[in-house]
């Protein structure tokens, strides 16, 4: 480190940022904190290439007529805005960054199960990265992030292969991902760590996993099978052989249904550190919480038909697959109304990260209640493929992610980098993001609900306004990620050097030095006491 | 958990990673990743059986006469001979366990043959099919087995989807025994470190298994 901080006296301790300068250091690592880092990199590029996407699309709507693109355009606008944000953004941001950093330091080991299959995984991660990249370069793809067929097998005249191929050989780095977090937090924990003493950041993150391997192979061979399809035309979902194009929703939605969870879990997972943190208090109810989680993951996989009300599902199908959604939304509540009974005689302090967490709760909250408006089918059809169905799952995955996630980045900024963010302009930021997300997505639901359907690049005049409306937030929203992002970088070299626990937090993350040594912790801790084990009241009084 | 000794060599390499406490502590993780990646296995193999559920209720008789094409025979030699390469897989692991290492790169070079042995047939078979025009696709034609089924296409295309798989699974378990083959002559392995032996073991039977289910599937419909 340089001497711009202020460091104690004596020689710069040893730790994992400064052992070892080289690029070899960082890209043939096996260090968990190493790999973490490696992937917030690419998963900005990612988010900011999806963001550029996403600003042409909001550019296209600012007027009614489509006078800026053609429709051909603006179909791989949003479509390359989609694939790179779900795909390469939003599943794996939570996980593969701050799960990989954290998961580990939570449970007291010195590394995941299999370092040597982590690096792979952000290898694998970068090379699929680099097929959907190539994919766009060289002509785009036009069939939205669904891939619906026969258009995509059949008809489309874009670059569906490479783009596929892509997103399969991602699904990998997602599955070894998923894989290692198990194992690991199956087999690595701290004498001492039951599964009840475990931060709910992990179980959120075993809950996560789960999805991740049972569902994200499924979308591997479909994604094969489609590939089979267009290359070699197969068939399977070619109605004119007698394939069923429904079939490939269903085993499309299997998995992507599911993967809405892979990105919220995590990001839950991040709230529930926080507001027990920021409130001082151990999480209401931990145990709900927890299994909340697991409940998510599994009743989560049997939800995926409302995707396909009006695909011509049978209806009985729609409405078993209907009264589940509305279950999934029990759990969801579950874990709102926990950390909001966890805020009751808290001692609440506003520091940047807490307010994500109250934006997480707001937006995920109308989202959720959004989702249930959905699930009812008659609902769904008046609002089916408008732009409700958009603002409802941009306030659930980014809304919720995004709010996780840079929360939980900040909260952990000590921990990673050794520096503090500055308090005020993170706040600023905080509040800048949540009212652009409002003003860009809120206008949406009056949209969708007004019946402007998605993806038309021209729209009648009288939505224009609340297009309008939506773009200028598009811009604050904009702003509002790239103030982060500056002042963070500025942050790793000028920021306040961090004690190792400037929040006052508990976990074993605190324990060990910011930033940790190479290894994690001199001495493997043992616990000997329950998650959040924070007192709330004067020392001495019962504590909830 | 600390009864094994400290760090092992069982070749110039330390085989203990620093993040582990003991060779078993090790093991049991190992073994556990991989039955966790055999589940993402039979998901990915899950996708195609729910096609072939689907199609198989949809269209009974282009099921029956597609099957009706395949060369049981073929098929059943095939069986054999692939539970025989389990047979030799799993005698390689006990050769890993009991330090056999002569014994351990024979039943590994075994296993691979016969995996070439089950390739070799799967191409013959496969190249029936091209004879036949039976590859689903444009060239398609399945007129010189009677009169078009609607559908048959469909159990062509998940035959070949399916076996196809199986037979690239197959490829890479092969790949990763020639790997064992190259550290077992070097040594690598004793009784107390073979869990790279076993842990393609328990792959190599899982491909083995996937086999066994496709087939009565494929190949052993109407026979009843």
């Amino acid at each position: 480190m340089t001497a711009t901080g202020h460091r104690p006296a004596g020689p710069a301790a040893k730790h994992y940022l400064n052992d070892g300068y080289g690029v070899a250091s960082w890209l043939l690592t096996t260090d968990h904190k190493r790999i973490a880092l490696l992937y917030l990199a690419s998963v900005t590029v990612m988010f900011a290439l999806g963001g550029m996407f996403a600003i042409f699309v909001r550019l296209e709507l600012l007027t009614p007529a489509g006078d800026l693109m053609q429709a051909e355009t603006y179909n791989k606008m949003f479509t390359m805005h989609g694939i790179l944000m779900v795909f390469f953004f939003l599943i794996p941001a939570v996980p593969a960054v701050l799960g990989n950093f954290l998961i580990p330091l939570m449970i007291g080991a010195k590394d995941l199960a299999f370092p040597r299959i982590n690096l792979l995984s952000w290898y694998i991660f970068v090379l699929g990265g680099l097929f959907s990249l190539y994919a766009m370069i060289t002509g785009g793809i036009d069939t939205g992030w669904t891939f619906y067929t026969p258009y995509s097998t059949a008809w489309s005249n874009t670059n569906v292969v490479p783009t596929a191929l892509g997103i399969f050989i991602t699904g990998f780095s997602s599955i070894l991902t998923g894989l290692n977090f198990m194992a690991t937090i199956h087999r690595m924990r701290a004498p001492g760590l039951t599964w009840f003493r475990l931060p709910l950041f992990v179980w959120a993150h075993y809950a996560t996993s789960i999805i991740m391997i049972l569902g994200t192979p499924v979308l591997a061979i479909t994604i094969v099978l489609v590939a089979l399809d267009r290359i070699a035309k197969f068939g399977i979902f070619d109605p004119a052989v007698g394939g069923d194009p429904v079939l490939f929703q269903h085993l499309f939605w299997f998995y992507s249904h599911p993967a809405v969870y892979i990105m919220i879990l995590p990001s839950m997972g991040v709230i529930s550190e926080l507001v027990a943190c920021f409130a001082k208090k151990r999480v209401f109810g931990y145990a709900f919480v927890a299994f909340s989680s697991l409940a998510i993951a599994l009743v989560g996989f049997l939800v995926w038909g409302h995707h396909m009300f009006v695909s011509g599902q049978s209806v009985y199908a729609s409405m078993v697959f209907s009264i589940l959604s509305f279950l999934v939304a029990i759990p969801s509540a579950v874990k709102v109304f926990n950390w909001t009974a966890t805020l009751h005689k808290g001692r609440i302090s506003f520091e940047t990260p807490m307010l994500y967490v109250f934006g997480f709760i707001g937006l995920f909250t109308i989202g959720g209640l959004t989702g249930l408006f959905l699930a009812s089918l008659g609902v769904d059809v008046h609002v089916h493929d408008t732009y409700f169905i958009v603002a409802h799952f941009h306030y659930i995955m980014v809304g919720g992610v995004i709010m996780g996630y840079l929360g939980g980045l900040h909260f952990w900024w000590p921990k990673i980098t050794g520096r503090m963010y500055p308090e005020g302009w993170g706040r600023f930021a905080a509040l800048v993001i949540f009212i652009g997300f409002n003003l860009t997505f809120f206008p949406q639901f009056v949209l969708g609900y007004l019946g402007m359907p998605r993806r038309y690049h021209a729209y009648p005049e009288e939505f224009q306004v609340l297009n309008v409306m939506s773009t200028a937030g598009a811009s604050i929203l904009g702003v509002g990620y790239l103030i982060p992002l500056a002042y963070m970088i500025w942050s790793m070299r000028y920021g306040k050097v961090a004690p190792a626990n400037p929040w006052g937090a508990k976990g074993l993350e605190w324990e060990t030095e910011s930033p940790p040594p190479k290894h994690n912790f001199e001495q493997i801790p043992e616990v000997t006491e329950e998650a959040y084990h924070y007192n709330a009241r004067p020392a001495g009084a019962p504590h909830g | 958990m600390r009864a094994q000794p400290g760090p092992r060599m069982a070749d110039t390499r330390q085989v203990l990673w620093h993040h582990f406490q003991s060779l078993e502590h090790q093991k049991e993780t190992s073994a556990l990743g991989m039955w966790i990646f055999l589940v993402t296995e039979i998901l990915f193999f899950g996708g195609m059986f729910v096609c072939y559920v689907v199609y198989r209720t949809a269209y009974p008789d282009a099921w029956l006469s597609g099957s009706a094409t395949l060369d049981v025979r073929l098929g059943a030699i095939n069986t054999a001979v692939l539970i025989g390469s389990s047979l030799t897989m799993a005698l390689a692991v006990h050769a890993a366990q009991a330090g056999q290492r002569r014994l351990l790169v024979a039943m590994l070079l075994l296993t691979m043959a016969l995996g070439g042995v089950f390739l070799g047939i799967k191409g013959v078979e496969y190249h029936h099919k091209w004879v036949e025009s039976l590859i689903p696709g444009p060239g398609f034609d399945f007129h010189g087995h009677g009169a078009g089924v609607t559908g048959v296409q469909l159990f062509f295309a998940l035959y070949f989807a399916l076996t196809g798989m199986h037979a690239l699974h197959l490829v890479i378990g092969m790949g990763l025994m020639a790997n064992l083959v190259r550290q077992g002559t070097a040594g690598r392995f004793d009784a107390a470190y073979y869990t790279p032996v076993e842990m393609v073991g328990l792959y190599w039977h899982f491909v083995d298994i996937v086999w066994i289910f496709l087939f009565p599937l494929l190949y052993l419909l109407g026979r009843h």
